[in-house]
């Protein structure tokens, strides 16, 4: 293990900490924005109580991923200073604007909406969370364009007198075809995480309340009716949204098999190219090594994985074989030290990209069937108390968050050993001058300290969920409101 | 004004825009155990609703101002790839300990008043304290060190270690920040608050600010005697008067003159650095030619035009709903409004 290898756990943890928080973030402004917006229109108790309850557990959600996104930016920095030089004149661009455009909206309308109860006038403060939301997906956007160029660099050319690339065309970076249908697999997935977790929450809390109400009379009158109803959201949310990035995600398998296609290939562990009219199999699970030699599929589809990539049943894949073969030619001998990749021969690790693919997928279609189990069993005024409900309610939001971390390690594994794809090799472009103890010292702080961060997250969490949502409180009308009236949402 | 130059001064514009917002932050958060602590308050009822009045003070808008600093990281990478590269793989550790002082601190201002408990607490306003102390001082130490130089070989490279960047020139600036920090942040909690602590953080600012004036004359004064211009000794000069007439106006009780008193100094001090370090960005103390310049650490004139661009429409609207914002919450606010903590445990079931 070098001090490159060492750079990458510690970007890999980083990120995949920073992104466990991203969509829950992302997914839960629109959700409470709907609630807030709902309260102001309706009038109705229940929507205020709701706003205000999943209000905090998006706060402190949200203090999260605010914090470790700090790191993310200074990282590029920090521990790949040389691809920063190499491609700073593109992907720097995309950064400071998100800053300028996204960031400011965030923190500035999330503090309005903190501080905002009984201050604001009512249908400008429930705006503001709205625009929280407009600016996590308007960040969503930026931060989504400087990844797609890392997997299909556009609007760029290579100068070799300044030995970098350089931006050409910042609207083609901004529309790079990649990046047009990963931005909705991502909201689309940050919309079923949000929405997962007001599964979750609510139907734990429908379950409680339920249970405690001796008879139907008090339950009709308890909170229990409240809660359901916000399952009953967050599961057609969580299930709109799981067809946008079904949908999505089909687009996308077939730009990466145009753009990336070892990336397909070693999504299904395919080595050897599969012809046209044959239809290659996807193989659902699978016991071997799946280094080439020996691997036994357990269950196959056959077709899918052409479908897949192709979008028909006997579209010709390419293998790993045959494209590694094709970069060892066009990259490997081309003497440039910058595209040589001896180490891996141009294949990323197929293990890590294979089963975080089925993973991606598989829980994903777990976390749907939650979703789909929640609104059945709520159908028509029931209201469910059986056990399972405890573990939907665990299980509903953990699902769509690993879905996500697999999605990603499935993407930039899977693009490995590029840092930008055909550009420059992620063993380039690491940061000369830090020394490997640097790196063990920042990448044990952060192990540590995100580890710590977790646990009083989670507990800080759980402790609001088991409080619930506050009794209904008529809110002061700013206009008349006594400015010595005690904060309500003070920290 | 070639548009590299443009952007160094508006990356000089956004270190002002960090340093003077997150400079009262830093030294709210610093003041947190003095004003909120035994000398000051009458009892530990009192010292929690202190130390929540002055949270409460900079509750608003601590994040937002806390996205300049964001800014200005991404306009240097967009603007400057080389200074990013170089400075942020240079400040390795350093930086590190702002981004964890950073996280504990703004998990701080979030989780502190979010469940009872005086251990609970206790230990957030430990993360509060350090996590402004830290980067107020190390922020010093990064920017004067920016200024004054570091090994830098013919790659652009940094080639020093964590010493190299502790010299008392960079430490002076470090405790400078802080000290002027210090002062910034009591003047602000007493244009925020009424009552006692208003008073008492005037008082603060009263005696913090002469150690700051006489550390930030003796900091720019060093600077501008080893690399000075006239342009640089005027911007001192101006942040030595603005400071004075901070001391003043809050002596005699005018917070608001003695806010804007701080914020032109450090604003000042700002300037001051950015025209020390013209047209460099990051010289070597290696050799004059391996100096970084706005010239060789830029990036090339379409993708400054194209930042150019973006800067010039939405800084204006940033400054607009960022400055609304603090209209919004403009009253003064004291312990009374603090409301009680919550009960202790969920409702028995």
């Amino acid at each position: 293990m070098d001090a490159t290898d060492l750079a990458r756990w510690q970007f890999a943890i980083t990120t995949v900490y920073h992104f466990l928080f991203v969509p829950i973030t992302i997914g839960m402004s629109l959700i409470v924005a709907v609630f807030h917006t709902a309260w102001v229109r309706t009038r109705k108790p229940e929507w205020l109580r709701l706003a205000k309850f999943f209000g905090k557990l998006f706060l402190i959600n949200f203090a999260l991923g605010l914090v470790t996104g700090i790191v993310q930016e200074f990282q590029f920095g920090m521990n790949w200073s040389d691809y920063s030089r190499f491609v700073g004149d593109i992907f720097g661009a995309p950064l400071a604007v998100e800053a300028l455009l996204a960031f400011f909206l965030e923190s500035t309308f999330l503090g309005l909406w903190i501080f905002g109860w009984g201050r604001l006038p009512e249908k400008l403060h429930a705006s503001t969370m709205w625009i929280v939301h407009i600016g996590t997906v308007l960040s969503a956007y930026f931060i989504l364009s400087a990844n797609s160029f890392m997997q299909h660099p556009v609007g760029y050319t290579y100068n070799p007198a300044s030995g970098r690339a350089e931006l050409t065309d910042f609207f083609a970076v901004l529309t790079n075809k990649v990046q047009l249908v990963t931005f909705p697999h991502v909201i689309f997935a940050a919309y079923m995480t949000g929405a997962a977790v007001i599964i979750g929450v609510a139907v734990y809390l429908m379950r409680r309340e339920a249970k405690a109400a001796a008879t139907p009379d008090e339950l009709a009158s308890g909170d229990a009716p409240m809660y359901r109803k916000a399952a009953r959201i967050g599961a057609v949310i969580s299930l709109v949204a799981a067809i946008g990035v079904i949908a999505s995600g089909d687009v996308q398998g077939k730009i990466m098999t145009e753009v990336q296609p070892m990336k397909m290939a070693a999504a299904e562990a395919l080595y050897e190219s599969v012809p046209e009219g044959v239809g290659a199999p996807f193989s659902v699970l699978t016991i071997g090594s799946l280094d080439g030699s020996a691997a036994t599929p357990i269950i196959e589809i056959p077709g899918l994985l052409s479908f897949l990539a192709t979008g028909s049943f006997d579209g010709a894949v390419r293998g790993i074989n045959e494209i590694k073969a094709e970069y060892a030619q066009t990259f490997g001998a081309s003497g440039n030290p910058r595209v040589a990749d001896l180490a891996t021969a141009y294949v990323p690790n197929i293990p890590t990209t294979y089963w975080s693919f089925r993973l991606m997928i598989g829980l994903g279609i777990a976390a749907s069937i939650i979703a789909l189990a929640v609104l059945w069993t709520t159908r028509k005024g029931r209201t469910p108390t059986g056990k399972w409900l405890l573990y939907a309610a665990v299980a509903a939001p953990l699902l769509p968050v690993f879905a996500n971390s697999f999605g990603w390690i499935f993407t930039e594994v899977g693009r490995q050993p590029w840092i930008v794809f055909g550009l420059m090799t992620t063993a380039n472009g690491v940061s000369p001058s830090v020394s490997m103890g640097e790196v063990i010292t920042s990448m044990t702080v952060f192990t540590l300290l995100y580890g710590a961060l977790a646990v009083v997250e989670i507990k800080l969490f759980l402790h609001y969920v088991r409080k619930g949502a506050e009794p209904f409180e008529q809110p002061q009308d700013p206009a008349d409101r006594d400015e010595d009236a005690p904060l309500v949402f003070a920290y | 004004m070639d548009l590299a130059t443009f952007w160094f001064i508006l990356l000089g514009v956004l270190w002002t825009g960090y340093l003077v917002l997150e400079g009262f932050d830093f030294g709210v958060g610093m003041l947190l155990p003095v004003l909120g602590g035994k000398r000051y308050a009458a009892d530990a009822e009192d010292a929690e609703k202190r130390r929540r009045l002055l949270i409460n003070t900079i509750g608003p808008v601590w994040d937002g101002n806390e996205v300049w600093v964001l800014t200005a990281g991404g306009a240097t990478f967009a603007a400057f790839p080389h200074w990013y590269a170089t400075l942020f793989s240079g400040f390795y550790l350093p930086l590190l300990l702002i981004l964890v002082a950073l996280i504990v601190r703004n998990l701080g201002f979030e989780y502190r008043h979010k469940r009872p408990g005086a251990v609970w607490k206790a230990r957030w306003d430990q993360a509060i304290f350090w996590g402004s102390l830290v980067p107020a001082l190390l922020w010093g130490v990064a920017l004067t060190n920016i200024v004054r130089g570091v090994p830098i070989d013919a790659n652009m490279e940094f080639t020093g270690n964590l010493f190299t960047l502790l010299n008392p020139l960079s430490l002076l600036g470090g405790i400078t920040f802080v000290a002027l920090f210090l002062t910034h942040g009591a003047i602000f909690i007493a244009l925020k608050t009424d009552g006692k602590v208003r008073y008492e953080a005037r008082l603060i600012a009263q005696r913090v600010g002469i150690v700051a004036a006489v550390l930030a004359v003796v900091l720019l004064g060093w600077i501008g005697l080893t690399d000075g211009k006239l342009a640089s000794w005027a911007t001192t000069v101006v942040a030595a008067v603005a400071l004075l007439g901070a001391i003043a106006a809050n002596r005699a009780g005018r917070e608001g003159w003695a806010f804007i008193g701080t914020a032109v100094t450090i604003a000042m001090a700002v300037a001051t650095y950015f025209i020390v370090l013209f047209p460099n960005v990051m010289p070597s103390t290696t050799n004059p030619a391996y100096n970084l310049t706005i010239e060789n650490a830029s990036s090339t004139d379409y993708t400054l035009k194209v930042m150019t661009i973006v800067a010039l429409i939405f800084t204006p609207i940033v400054l607009l709903y960022q400055g609304w914002t603090y209209w919004v919450f403009r009253k003064r606010l004291t312990t009374s409004v603090i409301p009680d903590d919550a009960p202790l445990e969920p409702a028995a079931r």
